[in-house]
């Protein structure tokens, strides 16, 4: 069966559809393989080659990997949530309520969400612990460590946006706690707050403007951090392996 | 994809390995199909915060004998006529659109497509395919005229007050 389906694959990849779409068609030459990759929009900000001692999970815990998981995780449980929540005063609580006990599998969803936001945090944290224990922040990386904290600042404004959705108390006083901290910057604080919120108090200008930034607003500047992140990783000459730690 | 090392034409680990992959596409399978129910149950809402298809329509003496009373609210028409009282759904049976009593001329008609209709839901002219719907009308223990919308009738039926 497994030999008749590999000649099927082999098949598949001579037809014009396929070469059509995979321009690189079959072969394990190495240029075929490097031309898979780099012709792929998804794989081409991976490097063509990479050494296999960079991969080893020793190196990197494989942390940077499972925090875009946790994301990809999220947008997938984020979707479907959204197809029964109202971000609106009278209705967000209730939806809430609904996913947790009327919602068939909202509850999973709901949690799986929660769950995987906060694992996030924590992934990221100890993503960037791991890079900057393993030096792997410095040159020629450095630009890619400040583009990694502002994915960090992404991943921590994600959550706090998500964070008022339920518009439950703990939500409501969460928010308001948050953006008084705001409006002590020095000047343009009070100026922030108002703009943040979309009025003087938390109500639903505030609930609607966290609800756009939080599902559209920020998942579009993660995604593309999170691509400038990956195509920096081979710019800058592949996974910072073990053997560049001694100098 | 890396073939197994075959060197002597013999390769050990090939039924084994056979198996691993009828195990992982069987398990891709099962985690496929429980995804497909997975999203469909939780497409499927299981609450509708839609109106009851039931509309009270008050003291059925308010709908005086040869009047046709439109509630424009819940889309239904109110007749009394010469048999009794009866209710109609509103909605045409072309492509749905919400019909209006003319009393000038005593005909309903679509706004849509021009359907008309006489006051018992017969078809006069227009691309309708059916008459109109009626609908089941009883009253309560209240003494108040009640209409299910999800109810249409086969046959006519009369309400006598």
């Amino acid at each position: 069966m497994a030999n008749s389906l590999a000649e099927h694959l082999e098949n598949l990849r001579e037809t014009r559809l396929w070469r059509s779409i995979f321009r690189s068609g079959s072969g394990s030459t190495n240029l075929h393989r490097a031309l898979a990759v780099q012709q792929n929009v998804f794989l081409h900000l991976a490097s063509v080659k990479m050494r296999k001692q960079s991969l080893a999970f020793r190196v990197s815990w494989f942390l940077g990997t499972v925090s875009l998981g946790g994301f990809l995780l999220l947008v997938a449980t984020g979707i479907p949530l959204m197809l029964y929540y109202h971000p609106s005063v009278p209705q967000a609580y209730a939806d809430m309520k609904d996913l947790r006990f009327v919602v068939s599998a909202g509850l999973f969803l709901r949690n799986l969400h929660r769950w995987s936001a906060h694992a996030m945090v924590l992934l990221v944290f100890a993503h960037m612990c791991k890079v900057f224990y393993r030096g792997a922040y410095r040159p020629p990386r450095e630009f890619n460590w400040v583009v990694g904290v502002v994915l960090l600042i992404l991943t921590l404004l994600l959550s706090y946006t998500g964070y008022l959705l339920p518009w439950d108390q703990l939500a409501f006083w969460a928010i308001t706690v948050g953006s008084n901290i705001m409006s002590s910057v020095p000047l343009l604080g009070a100026r922030m707050r108002f703009l943040m919120l979309g009025g003087n108090t938390v109500n639903a200008n505030a609930l609607l403007r966290f609800y756009v930034l939080h599902c559209v607003i920020l998942p579009l500047f993660a995604v593309m951090f999170i691509a400038i992140h990956f195509w920096r990783i081979r710019k800058d000459g592949g996974l910072h392996s073990g053997e560049e730690l001694e100098p | 994809m890396t073939k197994p090392a075959e060197s002597g034409g013999e390769c050990a680990n090939c039924n084994r390995r056979q198996a691993f992959i009828k195990l992982g596409a069987a398990s891709i399978g099962v985690a496929c199909t429980g995804a497909a129910v997975f999203g469909y149950e939780f497409l499927s809402p299981n609450v509708l915060y839609e109106p009851s298809p039931i509309v009270d329509s008050g003291k059925p003496d308010q709908y005086p004998p040869g009047t046709v009373t439109q509630d424009l609210k819940s889309g239904i028409y109110i007749v009394h006529g010469p048999e009794g009282i009866y209710a109609m759904s509103a909605v045409c049976t072309h492509l749905g659109c919400l019909t209006a009593w003319n009393t000038d001329l005593g005909i309903i008609a679509c706004p849509c497509h021009g359907s008309k209709f006489t006051r018992d839901g017969t078809k006069i002219a227009g691309p309708a395919p059916r008459p109109l719907v009626w609908l089941r009308a009883s009253i309560s223990d209240d003494g108040d005229l009640l209409v299910d919308r999800s109810a249409p009738l086969e046959r006519k039926e009369f309400v006598r007050t």
